[in-house]
């Protein structure tokens, strides 16, 4: 380990930069996931539990295969058959998503713990990390540059997806199906099929943000391990609009703003640290409050989306 | 109308038969709950049982008690420290029917083990790091181990193996027995060298992965070479502190198999003595001590092995210490000593010991650490 430089205050951005890096990337796989789910007119609460049973596979599989890879991949899997279940079920007459979803999570986190009881003590592969900061002399600095390759796809991915919204076929049947049932019953495209596939790879997203957590970071199993993360991703989909490169922001905000309180501590600030932690809420309020407007709807909401369905 | 009447008049006479009964045959109504030489015992963990710490620490010291004759162990795990706990010690009396509960986590004892025992005075309480007081219910104790003396046995080898002088803590909550920790930690690096420091991040829960990362990284970003903890599982703290090239120092239970070359030393629970001496007192028809307390002497705690990197002058000082320290009657906490606001802890001349009750209201942290309680 190289000899620390001391900071001073340059201390706290560079926590939130380094935080915003490490601690966004189970935001930002969610809240894609859930942004694809909703825009095709189906919201999938459940992704909270999937985040879990995400982590618990990829970990598991990554211990038995000694790849970390194909823990991802499963984590993913498992992910995916779980939001097709949630699609499956909702595509009866009367089923309520929210109602779903709600139990949905509280299933995925009972079988997370069942099955996860023998992975807490095992130590699995990890993911790799691609240093970017070689060119800086800070080791703090090259600490905080560690880059996860999901971080990387997780931005590639809200690139590719606010691309396929708009340009593409499938982007278009999806955002149909999401703003009119009847129109997309009119142009022969069913809707029950596209929600199930958009739950499921919705599903599939969470699924990898679980492995994130388990298999990079933090990088451990247990039961404590998210947090209510996936909760928090959920809501960050209103938060962005339903927009993906949005989401990709808005996940940045949140991991940097968790970092604050720790940073802040490090530094000095000691006082009123509960104050701190919840500044990523505070922030949302704030933001939610600023871009509000008393005479629009909420704009980009897909029409079909509704509690009440 | 009159079936209540019927209904009532039968649940009196129900009553007043058992009344009679229990007074002829409970003289003092002193007699445990359990029949002759068998005991169910409950334990009640805040978290999973297999977490690299605190509850693993129970756990195995329940693990310890199955090999008694006649003892049936039974055990929840991820109870909250609510009303939960109430519903799970009053499930594990009624329908378990257990003598001994032990709900082990911090939080459970006020108000929810002080308003349950009274209600089932045959059952006994006991409570892992409360402090028994004198009003509190009889049936109720609370036992704990001074396990500041081990963080500063921690501290020593710390203060030896840092380059920078500054070295770590990530603490959960700013109760008194982790503020005894962060001060024991810094006091034992200060013996070593008094111009070291030691900076504090509180999470605010005892178990948050993420949050526990963070500080980890934080204190790594500040310069700490030698990072320990308090919080209910050590795993993530001494994975992600190792992997920022930082030395390790243990707590609760043994985690050296996590970072075999960063980890120095650790202070650990021993609760399988405890739980034996505890039980086997019970059994034998006597009545546990309400406030039980012991440190390394009494083999209430214990050290891990020290790691591969500790060095000769570390390993001198660290068994010089503990011999003195298994004398018993060990103080770190001595004058003249400050808190970090400026105010006087102890006078020259004045020592508070480790079985000093006073230790367990601390509520200061010592000149040389940086952070604050609130």
């Amino acid at each position: 380990m190289a000899d620390p430089v001391d900071l001073g205050l340059w201390a706290v951005p560079l926590a939130i930069l380094g935080g915003a890096i490490r601690v966004s990337t189970p935001f930002l796989f969610v809240s894609l996931g859930e942004c694809l789910t909703e825009r095709s007119g189906r919201i999938n609460l459940g992704l909270e539990g999937t985040l879990i049973l995400g982590a618990v596979s990829g970990y598991a599989m990554s211990y038995h295969s000694g790849s970390a890879l194909v823990g991802v991949l499963c984590a993913a899997l498992v992910g995916g058959i779980f939001g097709m279940l949630h699609g499956w079920l909702c595509s009866f007459k009367g089923v309520n998503d929210i109602a779903i979803g709600i139990s949905m999570m509280i299933l995925g986190m009972g079988l997370a713990f069942y099955f996860g009881k023998a992975y807490i003590q095992p130590t699995a592969p990890r993911l790799p990390a691609i240093p970017f900061g070689g060119w800086s002399d800070i080791p703090q600095l090259r600490a905080a540059l560690q880059v996860n390759v999901l971080f990387l796809l997780g931005g590639a991915l809200a690139v590719f997806l606010a691309w396929m919204l708009k340009n593409t076929r499938v982007g278009l049947t999806i955002r149909v199906v999401g703003d009119s049932t009847d129109a997309a019953r009119a142009l022969a495209i069913r809707p029950n099929r596209v929600r199930l596939w958009a739950t499921s790879a919705g599903g599939a997203l969470a699924g990898i943000g679980g492995a994130y957590l388990s298999l990079y970071y933090p990088g451990s199993w247990n039961e404590g391990i998210s947090s209510g993360q996936g909760l928090m991703a959920v809501a960050l989909v209103i938060f962005a609009r339903w927009n993906p490169i949005n989401c990709f922001w808005a996940a940045l905000l949140f991991g940097g703003a968790g970092a604050l309180g720790p940073a802040l501590q490090s530094v000095g600030i000691t006082e009123g640290y509960y104050l701190f932690y919840a500044a990523p809420y505070v922030l949302t309020l704030g933001i939610l409050i600023a871009t509000s407007s008393t005479e629009r709807a909420v704009t980009g909401a897909p029409g079909e989306l509704s509690i009440t369905k | 109308m009159t079936r209540i009447a019927a209904l009532s008049r039968r649940r009196f006479l129900q009553s007043s038969a058992a009344a009679v009964g229990a007074s002829v045959a409970l003289p003092a109504g002193l007699r445990p709950a359990h029949a002759a030489g068998k005991l169910t015992v409950g334990f009640i963990y805040v978290g999973p049982k297999d977490d690299f710490g605190y509850n693993q620490s129970h756990a195995e010291g329940a693990a310890a008690l199955k090999a008694i004759a006649g003892v049936t162990v039974v055990e929840e795990e991820n109870v909250p420290e609510s009303n939960d706990v109430v519903n799970t010690m009053e499930s594990m009396i009624n329908f378990d029917g257990a003598g001994l509960v032990f709900p082990t986590s911090f939080g459970y004892y006020d108000p929810f083990i002080k308003e349950t025992a009274p209600k089932y005075g045959k059952v006994r309480f006991e409570h892992c790091g409360g402090l028994w007081q004198k009003g509190d219910p009889q049936n109720a104790g609370s036992y704990f181990g001074y396990i500041g003396m081990g963080q500063y046995l921690n501290g020593i080898v710390a203060g030896h193996m840092t380059k920078t002088r500054k070295i770590g803590f990530v603490a959960a909550k700013p109760i008194p027995q982790v503020l005894n920790n962060i001060n024991s930690f810094l006091l034992g690096a200060r013996a070593v060298d008094p111009a070291i420091t030691c900076q504090v991040i509180f999470t605010g829960e005892w178990s948050l992965a993420v949050k526990e990362a963070e500080a980890t990284n934080a204190l790594a970003d500040q310069g700490a070479d030698v990072i320990t903890c308090h919080v209910d599982g050590p795993k993530v703290v001494v994975e992600t502190a190792a992997a920022r090239g930082a030395y390790v120092c243990g707590y609760h239970a043994d985690q050296s198999s996590l970072a075999p070359e960063k980890y120095l030393t650790g202070a650990e629970w021993n609760w399988a003595k405890v739980y034996t001496d505890m039980v086997t007192a019970q059994m034998a028809g006597e009545t546990i001590p309400n406030f039980v307390r012991g440190g390394l002497a009494e083999g209430f705690i214990k050290m891990s092995p020290l790691g591969p990197a500790v060095t000769e002058a570390a390993r001198a000082q660290f068994e010089a210490t503990k011999a003195e320290i298994l004398k018993g009657g060990f103080a770190v906490i001595k004058g003249p000593l400050k808190d970090n606001k400026g105010n006087v802890i102890a006078t020259e001349g004045q020592a508070f010991p480790e079985d000093d009750v006073a230790l367990e209201s601390m509520n200061y942290l010592v000149d040389g650490v940086l952070g604050s309680t609130s």
